[in-house]
């Protein structure tokens, strides 16, 4: 059961902000997700290998090229969406 | 036994950037970003943009195999990736790429030079992940109000390498990452002159309490120095009735303290979860493979010093603790005999490395990726290569092939043996060979990596690079070059002096420099004082360039180094008369032999550098 301080805890660690509102709306929401997810508990798992990834593929590598498969970007570009920046920085609010 | 009296124990978490690397882990930006601008070599897989993916380069993986081996770890089949989520601006995605349940390499260990002798410092364990970017702050970091960030650092592979908590004071701490650097450096993962190279977050506790983490520790000294005040802090706590907490601290390193962070206190939360755009690797067999091709480590060079060159092991001890130091102490002496190997091992482990720790210097060799500025504009210069004979007239007994390639192993590597040395191939045409009596040089072509192997017996290993013209062989030696001006360097012989301060240029040692340093010295044409002054004179100032072919003789002459010679034995045959009244009335009484003894005086009063013929006749001209 996930209760309303959990609910505050996952939205301080997405950096979301919730109203008192979405707290009410969401917490029920997201345990009704929960107990759907909780019918899989129900399956004997027993002797089956624990699944790491879904694709039946693995060892995809590139080789130790410059620029391959793609030029970067330029500074300019780089920076293009940023809302703030100084001297082809990035410029961010401090964090401590 | 060490007693260990305020139980201290230190464990230290290392990130490793494996900047050998071409490009970065998962995209194909360039490592080579330490003198360009910020954010000057980003893509959208390093910048985090959406729906880029990742992709991981092999070489990185072949890399932290290497090293999960030479630590002694047991290396993982199959391994995988997770995200460590969390929010910073230094992570643009919100999360880490790292590794969580099956970490590369775990469970093995360094063996350090520790309070009480040879000690062992386990590894838990070496796993992969990317680099962050780096933050710049305004003004210090608990005062600055903005962060500006460079992404350029973004992306690079790095190894976290945590170790047991088995270290026992300040001083085990800063030999563990001595050793550990050495290593990566003899493995050829990792320069360590590069800024940002090795990271330190130490963990510390005495007297079993809590430990302190501290953070942002950016040098071996920092560590050091960090450690010694946590234990003083800790100390102090416990005297006062305290009890020490478990936080984290930053390492101020300017004011040489630890400060506590005081940052909310909360758990971390880091939800990792398998990374869904990398597929797992599944390496079985790479690790024994890799084992085959893995490079003598820094303890193995020792034994070898040791026993061809009859050094001291604590001679072999201090030459192998840098690489760089290692290989260039191997050139100086692969061409001489066991006598002037001693003698260079003296100079070479005590003076100069004496010399260049007293100066906070250390060598660089330049590599491809980061090439050096121009000696003559200042530019940037870039790899490039000399033509310096062709194979096929080797092949076909060209005498003027001949001499080319005894110029080059002659004027570059001090191979004067070489001169009225035979040549003899082998009969497929791929194999030359030079030899004589203790000496011998292999040319092995390899032209499926077009390079030719140049091998000295008992010595390096170098290589040149082969370049096929029609029906030509050109062998090529690799240099530095600069576009700009058209000025080169050598790329094999010549050891760069990093000074760790930015303003003060970088000085030069060659070679040659070496060797005629030491033969000025052995013949007794300088004085010990002299080879100091010599060296010195190298270390501190940059001389220009068009000198640099004479540098040692231009020092010599400049300082008057060289009339001291005939002072020096002048003054040996003075005292030899003086002291040996029977032998010089023997001598003028007709026997010639008991000139013999004179000369052998003199010998020993010059420590058997003085050249015999020169002692002679000075003692003559004395004698009249
Ligand atoms: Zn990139
Ligand atoms: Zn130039």
């Amino acid at each position: 059961m996930i209760a309303k301080k959990d609910l505050e805890h996952m939205g301080w660690l997405a950096r979301l902000e919730l109203s008192e509102e979405d707290k009410e709306k969401y917490t029920p929401r997201l345990n009704s997700v929960l107990d759907y997810f909780g019918e899989l508990d129900e399956v004997d798992t027993e002797d089956v290998e624990p699944t790491y990834h879904i694709l039946p593929m693995n060892n995809v590598f590139r080789d130790d090229e410059v620029n391959v498969p793609a030029k970067p970007l330029t500074q300019e570009e780089a920076l293009s969406n940023a809302p703030k920046k100084q001297d082809g920085f990035f410029k961010a609010p401090r964090m401590m | 036994m060490y007693e260990n009296p305020d139980g201290v124990m230190i464990g230290l978490e290392v990130h490793v950037q494996l900047n050998k690397l071409k490009t970065k882990v998962f995209c194909g930006c360039t490592t080579d970003y330490h003198n360009d601008p910020p954010n000057s070599h980003v893509c959208p897989v390093c910048l985090g943009l959406p729906g880029a993916l990742p992709v991981i380069n092999k070489r990185a993986v072949e890399a932290a195999i290497k090293v999960g081996l030479a630590l002694n770890c047991k290396v993982e089949e199959h391994t995988q990736f997770y995200r460590k989520n969390y929010y910073y601006p230094d992570l643009p995605k919100g999360f880490q790429i790292t590794q969580y349940d099956f970490p590369i390499s775990s469970g093995g260990y360094i063996t350090i030079e520790g309070e009480d002798g040879e000690h062992r410092v386990g590894i838990t364990r070496a796993h992969m992940e990317e680099d962050p970017g780096r933050l710049v702050h305004e003004g210090t970091i608990d005062k600055s109000k903005y962060t500006l960030i460079d992404y350029n650092r973004s992306g690079m592979a790095l190894l976290e390498v945590v170790s047991d908590p088995d270290m026992r004071s300040p001083k085990e701490a800063r030999r563990y990452l001595d050793k550990l650097r050495n290593i990566l450096e003899y493995l050829d993962v990792f320069d360590g002159n590069l800024e940002g190279a090795l990271r330190v977050d130490a963990n510390i506790s005495i007297m079993g309490g809590q430990r302190a983490e501290i953070k942002n520790i950016s040098s071996h000294k920092g560590a050091e120095r960090a450690l010694l005040y946590e234990i003083v802090r800790q100390k102090n706590v416990l005297r006062r009735g305290g009890v020490v907490v478990l936080e984290t601290r930053h390492f101020d390193e300017a004011r040489e303290i630890t400060m506590s962070m005081r940052s909310k206190e909360e758990a971390h939360d880091y939800r990792y979860f398998p990374e869904p755009d990398l597929v797992p690797l599944k390496i079985s067999g790479w690790a024994p493979a890799i084992k085959a091709t893995l490079p003598d480590l820094p303890d193995a060079w020792r034994l070898l010093f040791v026993e061809q060159y009859g050094i001291t092991d604590e001679q072999a001890k201090a030459l192998t603790s840098d690489i760089r130091l290692a290989k260039f102490y191997q050139m100086v002496v692969q061409n001489r005999d066991i006598k002037f190997a001693q003698l260079a091992a003296d100079w070479m482990s005590n003076v100069l490395k004496g010399e260049l720790n007293y100066r906070s210097q250390t060598f660089k060799v330049f590599s491809e990726q980061e090439a050096p500025k121009c000696w003559a504009c200042g530019e940037k210069m870039v790899p490039s290569d000399r033509y310096l004979f062709d194979w096929n007239g080797i092949l076909i007994n060209d005498l003027d092939t001949f001499k080319k390639l005894k110029e080059y192993l002659m004027n570059n590597y001090g191979a004067f043996w070489v001169n009225n040395a035979p040549i003899e191939k082998d009969d497929a045409g791929r194999t030359i060979k030079i030899s004589v009596e203790n000496y011998s040089i292999s040319l092995i072509l390899d032209d499926t990596k077009n390079k030719v192997i140049v091998k000295f017996y008992k010595g390096g290993t170098y290589s040149l690079s082969l370049k096929k013209v029609n029906d030509r062989l050109n062998i090529c030696e690799d240099i530095f070059y600069c576009n700009n001006c058209g000025a080169s360097r050598d790329k094999n012989t010549t050891f760069i002096i990093k000074v760790e301060k930015p303003s003060v240029p970088e000085a030069e040692i060659s070679l040659i420099d070496m060797l005629k340093a030491l033969d000025f010295f052995e013949n007794n044409k300088i004085s010990e004082d002299d080879v100091l002054k010599i060296m010195r004179t190298i270390l501190q100032k940059q001389i220009p360039k068009e000198f640099d072919v004479e540098k040692v003789d231009k020092i010599v002459k400049e300082e008057g180094l060289k009339k001291v010679e005939g002072n020096i034995v002048e003054a040996a045959a003075l005292e030899a008369i003086n002291e040996n009244p029977q032998a010089v009335a023997d001598y003028k009484a007709g026997k010639e032999k008991a000139l013999n003894s004179l000369v052998g005086a003199v010998m020993k009063k010059t420590k058997g550098g003085a050249d015999a013929r020169t002692a002679r006749e000075v003692l003559l001209g004395k004698l009249g």
